[in-house]
């Protein structure tokens, strides 16, 4: 099946945290303590609004009092009757180390989601795997074999509280390094997301860029 | 001027509120101009489509006694999460309590309807993006409360559990927001009182607060918190949430999936 061009999403656009095997590990150790107090049961959700939305290409503005951004490399599920659709998403957050409140402030600024232009469909979404580059460096490789909740399953479990209708768009997680944190990029880098796994969804790329004051 | 949106036998309309009634102004058939009765139609939220999925910014814990009631102590910078479009629904419409819960409040909140583009506005500035305002009850769930991301999206962002409207009354017709009393009552009986006046974080204080490091745009909505008095509602109650001068939002709650 040939990929559309030019994707935007047309719903809200959902994103789910620890959701990849090692980034629950590497918060294993405080989940039982204050403020968490628990693991997590449900899919832990958040919405990166329309303002946050860049196409592929779009430099993306930081402000000047934040240093570095944390990149958030992902596939995204696009939801449909018939057949979802899947394409990359680039998740920048500020980095913040508390996952108590909702993240607004940190991930929701003006361009903060990097969209791909093309998506595809599969029936096999664990296949995916995702190489990071940082001004053509490689800095992080996912392996979406390596989810909590596959995507069937996080689909399953989001929709038994909340309907994800037609066009909305999930985000089937963000993974961090062998360190347990993410990888970061600062103004003047450039961020390149692709999958070898599927050359079909193109790469994302989006170059950082202070903010114009 | 109050303003709504609705379904008249099958078709969607713009209306205005005159002398009781819901003057139909105009819909995909064009200009109408027909009276109907309030219990004629069904009730949307009365928020116009946008280009662009609306970004829904709700506040917790942003009245000082319903922080205590909850035992936190007041915020220091704003609690916000974000909602979905798709929660929302009407006047007069239904609302789903799962069978397995044992504790779901509504929320009576003031909605503020942005109505142009708001990019690092200063406070005093504010009110000129503003189009109006409108009654949200954001009903929580909080069986399932957990300290993730919280309030979290189970939550927050049900379907059917974010009643709006019945109208978006324009800004020009409320003279101060900040001192609306607000009421809640759950089959008649007044459950939840207070006033826009005790609001910690204040409605200018949230359009500068958010603009500056988010642009918003017009249809965008921002709920602002509630105050103290929630209690839980049953299948069959009938949920009433009302702001002077902006309106009286009916929900019922239901334990029939919708």
């Amino acid at each position: 099946m040939s990929a559309d061009q030019n994707f935007t999403p047309k719903g809200t656009v959902y994103g789910t945290l620890l959701n990849f095997k090692a980034e629950l590990a590497a918060m294993q150790p405080q989940m039982n303590q204050p403020p968490y107090k628990a693991p997590p049961q449900a899919p832990v959700l958040y919405v990166k609004p329309a303002n946050t939305w860049s196409a592929n290409g779009a430099s993306i503005a930081v402000p000047t009092r934040v240093p570095e951004v944390e990149i958030g490399a992902t596939i995204a599920m696009v939801i449909a009757d018939k057949k979802v659709r899947f394409v990359l998403m680039n998740d920048l957050s500020i980095p913040h180390s508390s996952y108590f409140r909702p993240p607004v402030k940190f991930k929701c600024l003006d361009g903060f989601l990097g969209i791909g232009s093309q998506t595809v469909e599969t029936n096999q979404p664990q296949n995916f795997k995702l190489e990071v580059r940082v001004n053509g460096k490689l800095v992080q490789s996912l392996d979406f074999s390596q989810l909590v909740r596959p995507a069937a399953q996080l689909f399953a479990d989001v929709s038994g509280f909340m309907t994800l209708h037609e066009g909305d768009v999930l985000m089937l997680g963000c993974d961090c390094l062998s360190n347990g944190k993410r990888p970061v990029a600062k103004v003047g880098d450039v961020i390149t997301i692709s999958a070898p796994s599927h050359p079909a969804l193109g790469t994302l790329s989006n170059t950082l860029v202070a903010e114009a004051v | 001027m109050k303003h709504a949106i609705v379904n008249f036998e099958g078709e969607r309309y713009n209306a205005i509120e005159q002398n009781g009634q819901l003057l139909l102004v105009d819909g995909a058939l064009g200009q109408i101009n027909r009276l109907v009765d309030f219990e004629a139609v069904q009730w949307l939220p009365p928020l116009a489509p946008t280009p662009r999925p609306r970004t829904i910014l709700a506040l917790g814990l942003n009245y000082a006694d319903h922080a205590k009631e909850l035992e936190f102590k007041a915020p220091e910078e704003p609690l916000v999460f974000i909602k979905g479009e798709a929660s929302l629904i009407g006047h007069r419409a239904l609302t789903y309590r799962p069978p397995d819960v044992k504790y779901m409040h509504y929320e009576c909140e003031l909605g503020v309807v942005i109505g142009k583009t708001a990019k690092k506005v200063k406070r005093d500035d504010a009110y000129d993006f503003v189009q109006g305002y409108t009654v949200a009850n954001d009903y929580a769930i909080r069986d399932y409360l957990e300290n993730w991301y919280r309030p979290n999206l189970r939550v927050k962002n049900r379907d059917t559990c974010t009643p709006l409207g019945p109208w978006l009354v324009d800004a020009a017709d409320i003279a101060n927001p900040m001192h609306l009393s607000l009421q809640t009552t759950v089959n008649g009986k007044v459950t939840q009182s207070g006033n826009t006046r005790d609001m910690i974080f204040d409605v200018p204080f949230l359009i500068e607060y958010f603009s500056s490091f988010m642009t918003l745009q017009p249809g965008d909505l921002i709920l602002t918190g509630t105050p103290d008095g929630v209690v839980d509602c049953q299948p069959g109650d009938v949920i009433v949430t009302e702001i002077e001068d902006v309106g009286s939002l009916i929900n019922t709650i239901t334990n029939t999936k919708i």
